[in-house]
């Protein structure tokens, strides 16, 4: 590479500038007590946050049960959902009282037994009324499913009652027919608690944000105040500087993912069924690519507002929304995932599922690992590229 | 008094240039906006659309291929694979090919006609848990209908017992009717918030603060001269997104608009003073920037954008009461969606003037006196 006669001496050069450029780094970024706020204390906040407070499982749904008809049937029907963890049911007197708790959403959802309802059951008609607050989609579909559950095992257990007592006994003896029933297993998540798919999203929350937003200015203001310039008249080469400004926000990053690992092993119980060192050295090569995002944000804006406002805009709420950290992507228009699969975070966040929940998938370990290489290798050639041109 | 707002008035035109007289302040302030809208009211759905699933059907029975019809006729599903053997499951459902997998044993036909029980097995990838249980409670009622017919065909009653459901504000219960109205508030904030906390910086690090301190300008004035801009700004970014809300996704506003921006104007107060408030802390951009950011995610965590309020546990609903989010959201909700007027939302327009009135004299008295 070196066309100067002195190749040996500046390679050893290069050694003792990025030392030297790398021992400044460190010194500045300990100096500014809200490099390790966001390095650490971000990170920490949002694991205690998700572990203990996000949570996408409806318990406890409130609902008025407002019963004209206060048979035994119709106590009988209800009996089931009144045993459920799922609903804490409160009994109202009138339909009126229901309608008000609900526009102060002082209860998700409205069940109305009317006052024909044995009558009409016994004729083969029951009807029972659900209102649902759609206030919040997700919960009243929930709340929904519940119910019909509840009321389907009741039809299941009164046919069967049915069928002791005769009515329909001749006929099911003419022609006994089976039922289907439907056994679900959920792989990799037994117990389908949110925590277990929630907490690696909530590791490549961190890594992207604690990536971007470590390095999104450290370039940008030595522009602004000139300092770069500075930097560019002595012997000190771009990728030199670019390199000390990685390594010890790497570094600073890497202990957030660390304390992510720890929580959520000990803290949450998430296993660990693929092997931890792919898991880490995804990580490694993640925690690159968004000190890259960063980075090159920085060096090709070169002013603080504008890089902070496009490290908040890329960083947060694509990592978010986008990944399929809470929306699954097979179910967007195509357009929309094809954007999603075009996030290194959506590629990482596989990663970290498969690794901690299915094991050493290899082919989507290979696929998502190389994609996460070419995207390190880009961003961080990129951030390399924009800061030569301007010495020139 | 006429001085006063000359002064004012000179110092909001200041402010507003600073930060629109640069084109690309301006493209990253209005354009991004309407963007992550349109981008993300498409992937705010919990909807199922498209879920892959490979069939294991050892029956090969008219039957089981009638309940597979059904599965394939609710329009959610799409078929990707039929495997021979169970030791094909295993790889398909790793390899995310496949979502879940539907096996069916070698004697599902005769296990009926005999009036047992004939069970259908589905293994899901629960690496997604949200979609897998909507999935799974899809198959469930799929299931349930399959019985119900075969059960009339044979001449059974007909169920005795049916559910009516009706669902108020939000018929069809589409997550993009929640999520849209709330983006509306989130949005504008997330930007609003940083603009403000690196107003102050900016001047702190470029030395102007010094120069604006003596004017005679008080530090309540300089306040409100670097509160006003942005309010207008986060103003205009909300109406961006209520625009995409209401005239791209065709969702219906059942409120007024007056009402909807008292309660927007109220929540931006909140936020530019908490946004003051951090850059009056903070000597650099750089630390602006990341005080916002450790202060603007657990508020957006806690604020029951993507998870709901009511699910959290006690302590974290009581933390939830001095973030403005959580009351903007609520707000912008009920106004759009249930129509309501401000005799229904004072009590969230309080906790956010109460902010603001907390943090905008903060910010005012920490003007002059971090000065070191």
């Amino acid at each position: 590479m070196s066309a100067s006669p002195c190749g040996g001496a500046s390679s050893s050069g290069f050694w003792a500038r990025l030392l030297a450029l790398t021992r400044k780094e460190f010194r500045q970024l300990l100096r500014d007590r809200s490099s390790l706020t966001i390095g650490i204390a971000l990170p920490a906040l949002l694991i205690l946050l998700f572990g203990y407070g996000i949570s996408l499982d409806v318990n406890h749904a409130r609902v008025a049960v407002v019963m004209e008809d206060a048979s035994p049937t119709a106590v009988d029907v209800l009996y089931g959902l009144r045993l459920s963890r799922y609903f804490t049911p409160l009994t109202v007197r009138s339909m009126h009282e229901a309608q008000s708790l609900m526009a102060a959403h002082e209860v998700d959802a409205i069940l109305r037994v009317p006052s024909d309802f044995t009558s009409t059951l016994s004729a083969g008609q029951g009807r029972l009324q659900l209102i649902l607050l759609g206030a919040d989609a997700a919960t009243a579909r929930v709340i929904e499913a519940y119910v019909n559950a509840a009321l389907a095992q009741w039809s299941l257990v009164n046919n069967d009652r049915e069928a002791g007592r005769g009515a329909v006994a001749a006929l099911a003896a003419a022609a006994p027919y089976g039922r289907v029933a439907l056994e679900s297993r959920m792989w990799f998540n037994a117990a389908n608690t949110s925590t277990w798919y929630l907490v690696p999203g909530l590791i490549v929350l961190i890594m992207t944000l604690t990536g971007a937003f470590l390095t999104s200015l450290v370039v940008a203001r030595e522009w602004e105040r000139g300092t770069l310039e500075a930097l560019f008249v002595t012997p000190v080469r771009p990728t030199e500087i670019l390199l000390a400004k990685l390594i010890p926000y790497f570094a600073v990053g890497m202990v957030g993912f660390a304390m992510c690992l720890l929580a959520a092993r000990f803290l949450f119980g998430v296993p660990f069924v693929g092997s931890l060192w792919l898991l880490v050295a995804s990580s490694v090569l993640y925690m690159l690519v968004s000190l890259g995002v960063g980075l090159l944000i920085s060096s090709a804006t070169k002013n603080q507002f504008i890089a902070s406002q496009m490290a908040l805009l890329t960083g947060f709420l694509p990592a978010m929304m986008l990944s399929g950290m809470l929306f699954d992507l097979n179910n967007v228009p195509p357009a929309v995932r094809f954007i999603g699969l075009a996030l290194p975070a959506t590629h990482y966040l596989d990663l970290v599922k498969t690794l901690m929940l299915a094991g050493d998938v290899w082919p989507i370990v290979l696929k998502d690992g190389s994609i996460l290489v070419a995207y390190a290798a880009v961003l961080l050639a990129a951030a390399r590229m924009v800061t030569r041109k301007r010495i020139a | 008094m006429i001085d006063l707002l000359l002064r004012l008035r000179a110092l909001i035109a200041k402010e507003l240039l600073s930060v629109l007289k640069d084109p690309s302040s301006r493209v990253i302030l209005f354009l991004p906006v309407l963007l992550q809208s349109l981008l993300f009211g498409y992937v705010a759905t919990y909807d199922l659309a498209n879920v892959p699933y490979a069939v294991l059907d050892l029956s090969r029975s008219p039957t089981s291929a009638a309940l597979l019809a059904k599965l394939d006729g609710t329009g959610f599903f799409r078929r990707v694979a039929t495997l021979q053997s169970q030791a094909e499951i295993a790889p398909v459902i790793d390899l995310q090919q496949a979502l879940m997998v539907v096996q069916i044993g070698p004697r599902f036909e005769q296990q009926l006609l005999a009036g047992e029980t004939a069970p259908v097995q589905l293994i899901l990838d629960a690496r997604n848990s949200t979609t897998a249980a909507t999935a799974a409670a899809t198959l469930g009622s799929v299931v349930d209908t399959f019985n119900q017919d075969q059960w009339l065909q044979r001449g059974g009653a007909a169920p005795a017992l049916a559910l009516q459901t009706r669902a108020w504000f939000n018929p069809n219960l589409e997550t993009r009717w929640n999520f849209m109205p709330a983006l509306i508030a989130t949005l504008s904030m997330l930007q609003t918030l940083l603009l403000c906390a690196l107003s102050v910086a900016r001047e702190r690090e470029q030395g102007t603060f010094d120069q604006l301190l003596v004017t005679p300008l008080s530090p309540m004035e300089i306040m409100a001269g670097k509160a006003i801009p942005p309010m207008l700004i986060g103003l205009v970014q909300s109406t961006l997104v209520l625009l995409v809300t209401r005239f791209w996704f065709q969702i219906p506003m059942a409120g007024s608009l007056a009402t909807l921006y008292i309660g927007l104007a109220a929540f931006m107060l909140a936020g530019v003073g908490i946004g003051l408030s951090i850059s009056a802390l903070s000597a650099t951009m750089q630390q602006a920037e990341r005080y916002t950011f450790v202060i603007l995610l657990p508020m957006m965590m806690l604020s029951g954008l993507s998870t709901p309020v009511a699910a959290m546990p006690r302590a974290l609903q009581i933390a939830t009461l001095v973030n403005p989010v959580r009351f903007g959201i609520d707000l912008v909700r009920r106004v759009y969606l249930e129509g309501v007027g401000l005799a229904t939302v004072w009590p969230d327009i309080v906790p956010m003037l109460l902010v603001a009135a907390v943090t905008l004299p903060t910010a005012a008295w920490l003007f002059r006196h971090r000065l070191t």
